[in-house]
């Protein structure tokens, strides 16, 4: 097995000696610091079938390693862990707890493509970290993100009529996610706007509340979309091994 | 001169959710744009959402579905084979379905499926070209066409062009780009340069121009968007801009909306106004500012133009 980079030189992984002789010699200090030696007995071989299953994981096996996503990436000119490249060697390899380490922060993709458009091999990544997301909500890792709670309810309401209007996406999902609507920046962004034209924002904010734009004879085309995301979602959860959704699991999304 | 063989004089135009809230002036200023150069806009009829990134990150397939219903009704109800989409979402994701239905059966497969349930003709590959608003001016009217047809200079205006993600990434999707001279680069986009040098304005080397403003992750992960958008502001004041272009709705109030939440919660102000590049043009064209929706903007820009003549 390739050396697993990262996990090799945590803290925990490092053994190091105030005072140390190797062979007469005395190796204190500096040079008395050592990597732990590890066997990865752990792996799930699972584990990059089950992403590969999920939409835009697909290519995960194409892989070959180069790290030009994570050159590239976005986020990680923010966040250096943020690390694609690392992520698809762990998924590839089966090492989950090594995985879980970075759930938190794998949703964070802010889906620009530049790990796509950099990608010498097809293997889309950026799919890859949706398809990454969705394995850790569905196999209970963590729990739903505020950017899936998004995708929720913005999708939720093109299914309903055909359209969005946008006020209605932000306090739907300033109420999924239980945050107050009247934050500084929100206020100072609505006077600003009101300044411009007030009627705008009635239209927008107010009215779209009564007059929802919608598709007209939207209703077959709905049905059709809700019965395929149901089996969808049955599919998803089959390559993952989990059963349908159980009743403590739909209570707890209320 | 492109004028004479009449490309794209007339097209389906598919606004957008956006263009109908937070994008409005964007609508605005392209229709108003489009009356005064002569060129037919046909709004797609009875159109629904294009599936945006949030149906795509719940299934892309479904994605495709929406994006293809949209490109369905142009062409089977409305006998159109051009499609102008002024937003970089709507416009990508034509152009994505386009792809996969052109390229992956279980797409089609799919397609087939919910086009027949929802009671329209299912779209085929190849009968609908999906251009930008900048494809648009571009073809039908060109830089020289823009030249001849300017009444307020912008000479004076100091302009960062921004494109953002979604007009050139991934290349696969974008088959007409990176086709050597006179096609779009996804590398360095410039068309947006072309049409505002055209108009007179003064064009800053701008490094960011393609890079990433958090759009996608505009109220889900507000900090992060923030910081983004505060680097694009930032980098292009350092280049000496006073304007950012923009030709994309999301784009546009994402960098508005954060260069708000900048000032309010880390103390970071900055003074680059952010405009459509429909509006920039018809400003230069002579068309009323208020008809171009310049009141709209949340970024008031209106001193700044009074200040240059243009207002
Ligand atoms: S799409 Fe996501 S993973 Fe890829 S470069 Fe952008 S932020 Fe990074
Ligand atoms: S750019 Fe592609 S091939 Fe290279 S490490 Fe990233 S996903 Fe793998």
């Amino acid at each position: 097995m390739p050396i697993h980079e990262k996990s090799l030189i945590r803290p925990e992984n490092i053994i190091s000696h105030e005072n140390l002789e190797i062979d007469g010699i005395d190796v204190s200090g500096h040079w008395s610091t050592f990597i732990k030696p590890r066997v990865v007995t752990d792996y799930n071989e699972d584990t990059e079938e089950e992403i590969a299953a999920l939409p835009g994981g697909e290519f995960i096996h194409r892989c070959w390693q180069c790290g030009s996503c994570t050159n590239s990436c976005t986020v990680n000119a923010l966040d250096p862990e943020f690390n694609p490249r690392y992520w698809i060697y762990l998924a590839r390899l089966g090492m989950e707890d090594e995985l879980l380490r970075d759930k938190d922060r794998i949703w964070q993709c802010v889906s620009c493509n530049k790990c796509t458009y950099s990608c010498p091999r097809d293997v889309n990544p950026e799919g890859v970290m949706k398809a990454m997301s969705h394995w850790l909500e569905l196999k209970g890792h963590t729990p739903t993100s505020p950017s899936m709670q998004f995708d929720e309810e913005f999708s939720g309401q093109v299914f309903e009529t055909g359209r969005i209007e946008e006020g209605r996406i932000i306090r739907g999902f300033f109420k999924r996610t239980g945050q107050n609507l009247m934050q500084d920046w929100l206020v100072e962004l609505v006077k600003r706007l009101i300044r411009g034209l007030p009627v705008k924002l009635l239209m927008t904010m107010g009215l779209a509340n009564i007059f929802r734009p919608r598709t007209r004879g939207w209703g077959p085309a709905r049905e059709a979309i809700e019965e395929y995301v149901a089996e969808r979602k049955m599919a998803d959860r089959k390559a993952l091994g989990l059963d349908e959704p159980g009743i403590a699991e739909q209570e707890s999304e209320q | 001169m492109s004028e004479a063989d009449g490309k794209y004089r007339r097209v389906a135009y598919y606004p957008g959710c956006a263009l109908e809230g937070s994008g409005h002036a964007y609508d605005r200023s392209t229709k108003a744009l489009g009356k005064e150069l002569g060129l037919d806009l046909v709004e797609v009829e009875n159109w629904n959402c294009c599936g945006a990134m949030e149906v795509k990150n719940i299934d892309p397939k479904l994605q495709t579905y929406l994006s293809s219903r949209v490109m369905s009704i142009a062409a089977s109800e409305m006998g159109f084979d051009t499609v102008m989409a002024p937003c970089n979402g709507c416009y990508h994701n034509l152009k994505k379905a386009e792809h996969d239905l052109a390229e992956d059966p279980a797409t089609v497969a799919v397609v087939e499926r919910l086009s027949e349930k929802a009671g329209h003709e299912t779209y085929k590959a190849g009968d609908i070209e999906t251009i930008h608003a900048l494809d648009w001016i571009r073809e039908a009217i060109g830089e020289d066409g823009i030249r001849e047809r300017v009444k307020n200079t912008l000479s004076g205006l100091k302009i960062a062009n921004y494109y953002g993600c979604m007009y050139t990434r991934p290349r696969h999707i974008f088959p007409e780009k990176d086709q050597g001279p006179n096609s779009e680069s996804t590398y360095e986009p410039h068309f947006m340069d072309d049409l505002l040098r055209a108009a007179g304005a003064e064009i800053v080397d701008y490094p960011l121009k393609t890079a990433c403003c958090g759009g996608a992750h505009t109220l889900s992960d507000c900090d992060t968007s923030t910081k983004l958008v505060l680097n694009l502001l930032e980098a292009a004041e350092a280049c000496g801009a006073d304007v950012i272009a923009t030709e994309c709705p999301t784009c546009h109030s994402g960098l508005e909306m954060h260069q708000i939440r900048a000032e309010t919660r880390y103390g970071r102000k900055t003074g680059v106004k952010m405009l459509y590049f429909t509006q920039l043009l018809g400003l230069a064209l002579g068309i009323r500012p208020r008809k171009l929706g310049i009141h709209e903007n949340v970024s008031d820009s209106r001193a700044l133009l009074k200040e240059k003549g243009l207002a």
